[in-house]
């Protein structure tokens, strides 16, 4: 009979353990510790690339620019040293794009609260967002969707100080297993391009009659489309100077 | 005919007159490239039209000798119609002026012929004008300032060209500004044949290309769709359209190509019209000529 007493009591316990630790992954708390895990594990395999070069090619679609593809290298060194360099011409990169990369964002102190789950491009995704603890961070808050299968960050929006908001598209292929992205998309937003008539290069050639338009809070959109990345590569410190 | 020239070109050479354009435009371009050498990026800002709020731009790269050779001509192809109208208003009504004319006319060649030589060295000394200026404008900011893929700012946006894609354009522009001038030179060589004095013909010739050049500029509808279309002056600008290239559905610039170049050929073929024009005015009138000085 004691026996009989004494097992009830353990099934008991036992079942009163599984459901406070099911009730205790639903709370917020148990979340946070989850989604902290998640930021954890993706840092873990960004910590595995120290620094690389990488060719790649960069479009920007901005409406009041008309510019050419170009070729350029883009240079990494940990924490969150970036530097897209055009080798033969000129590229105009995004404010802000640089700072916001993924090393920028995820190395340094931060709040990481979950945001649930949403949809990137067919893939189910973590809504994990982040809020920086120290005020020089440039940026303000950030979301990042992952995908927890392979532990990859899909896409991330970040509002910055002083340069707007940025969307960032990853798309990965051969170089997955680093959480290098094969293809990076980044949404802004653009300012208004305003210029003093009298130093306009412009001439009218009697066929563009429209009323011409400020072009104003439009978006724009700058691909970099990596080619190869050379990784763990040393990386002087003269390629990140201005 | 080439005699002829010959001893034209040595006329226009000889008077001091003729260097005046060579030395604005040395002084000019100094100036302009010292300018930019030292306050280059403070410009560059204003030209980029509030977009450095949006983007890294890398001023250094930017302000190059493409570039500034562009803001020379843009600043100067204006102004040297005027320095052509020193040397082309003179061309005829110098030698009444001097009392030469009849003496000329005694020689064995016909009115026509010298008439010619007469157009043929003022062209010659508009296209050495220019060329200097190309020289000053282009090799010296180049050698100053380097290469590198040239941004041009317009009302619509900002356009890149990339370096590899920028000489041919330059050379067709130079090319085009010179068949511009020339439709200037022609004008003065016309207006010279009218007179028996130099001056005359020079500021008539200033005048005018100052007047239509203002018609041009303004944005009054009603000049703007019945008169600007057929003024020289509103042509002698589409060397401009040469830097203008075309965009594909993505925006991306096609390398080598060019926006509007039927608008250029419209602008040439108007150009040549107006030279032809002039230059035949002003034959048949001196060929009917009582010249008795």
């Amino acid at each position: 009979m004691a026996d009989l007493a004494t097992n009830k009591k353990c099934m008991f316990f036992r079942r009163m353990l599984v459901l406070n630790l099911i009730l205790f992954a639903l709370t917020p708390a148990g979340r946070a510790q989850d989604v902290n895990l998640i930021v954890q594990k993706i840092r873990m395999k960004l910590d595995q690339v120290r620094s690389y070069e990488a060719s790649a090619m960069i479009k920007t679609n901005v409406s009041f620019l008309k510019v050419p593809e170009s070729k350029v290298k883009v240079y990494f060194r940990q924490p969150d040293k970036i530097r897209i360099k055009n080798e033969t011409g000129i590229s105009l990169i995004p404010k802000g794009a640089l700072v916001i990369s993924l090393n920028g964002l995820l190395h340094g102190e931060f709040a990481a609260i979950d945001a649930g789950k949403d949809t990137v491009r067919g893939i189910q995704t973590r809504v994990i967002k982040l809020i920086p603890s120290d005020d020089k961070t440039p940026w303000v808050i950030a979301s990042i969707y992952v995908d927890e299968r392979l532990m990859l960050i899909m896409k991330t929006k970040t509002t910055t100080k002083e340069s707007g908001t940025y969307e960032i598209s990853l798309k990965y292929g051969k170089y997955a297993s680093w959480a290098l992205p094969d293809q990076i998309i980044c949404s802004f937003n653009t300012r208004d391009y305003k210029l003093p008539k009298g130093i306009t290069f412009d001439y009218d050639d009697g066929t563009r009659k429209q009323v011409e338009k400020t072009i104003r809070d439009e978006k724009g959109t700058v691909e970099i489309l990596y080619t190869s990345y050379e990784i763990n590569k040393i990386i002087p410190d003269q390629v990140f100077d201005n | 005919m080439w005699t002829l020239l010959k001893i034209e070109l040595f006329k226009i050479f000889r008077r001091p007159r003729t260097y005046i354009g060579f030395g604005a435009i040395t002084i000019i371009i100094l100036i302009i490239q010292v300018g930019l050498k030292f306050d280059g990026e403070s410009y560059l800002e204003l030209m980029m039209g509030g977009i450095n709020d949006t983007f890294d731009i890398p001023y250094h790269l930017i302000l190059n000798g493409y570039l500034v050779a562009f803001i020379i001509l843009n600043t100067l192809l204006i102004h040297l119609p005027l320095l052509v109208a020193l040397v082309a208003g003179d061309v005829v009504a110098g030698e009444a002026n001097m009392g030469t004319l009849r003496l000329i006319m005694a020689k064995p060649f016909s009115r026509t012929q010298w008439m010619v030589a007469k157009f043929m060295s003022s062209v010659i000394y508009t296209i050495l004008l220019l060329t200097w200026m190309a020289i000053l404008a282009l090799l010296v900011s180049i050698a100053i300032f380097g290469t590198n893929d040239m941004l041009i700012a317009r009302s619509s946006g900002i356009e890149q060209l990339q370096k590899a894609d920028i000489l041919w354009r330059y050379l067709s522009a130079f090319g085009f500004a010179a068949v511009a001038l020339s439709t200037v030179a022609a004008l003065g060589f016309f207006m010279s044949v009218l007179a028996e004095n130099s001056i005359g013909p020079i500021v008539s010739t200033i005048s005018i290309v100052i007047v239509l050049t203002i018609l041009s500029e303004m944005k009054i509808p009603i000049y703007d769709q019945h008169v600007k279309p057929f003024l020289f002056t509103s042509h002698m600008l589409a060397w401009k359209g040469f830097f203008y290239s075309k965009a594909d559905a993505n925006g991306m610039v096609i390398r080598g190509s060019i926006e509007n170049i039927s608008s250029i050929i419209k602008s040439l073929l108007i150009l040549l019209v107006y030279i032809t024009g002039f230059v035949t005015a002003g034959i048949y009138i001196f060929r009917k000529k009582d010249i008795l000085t």
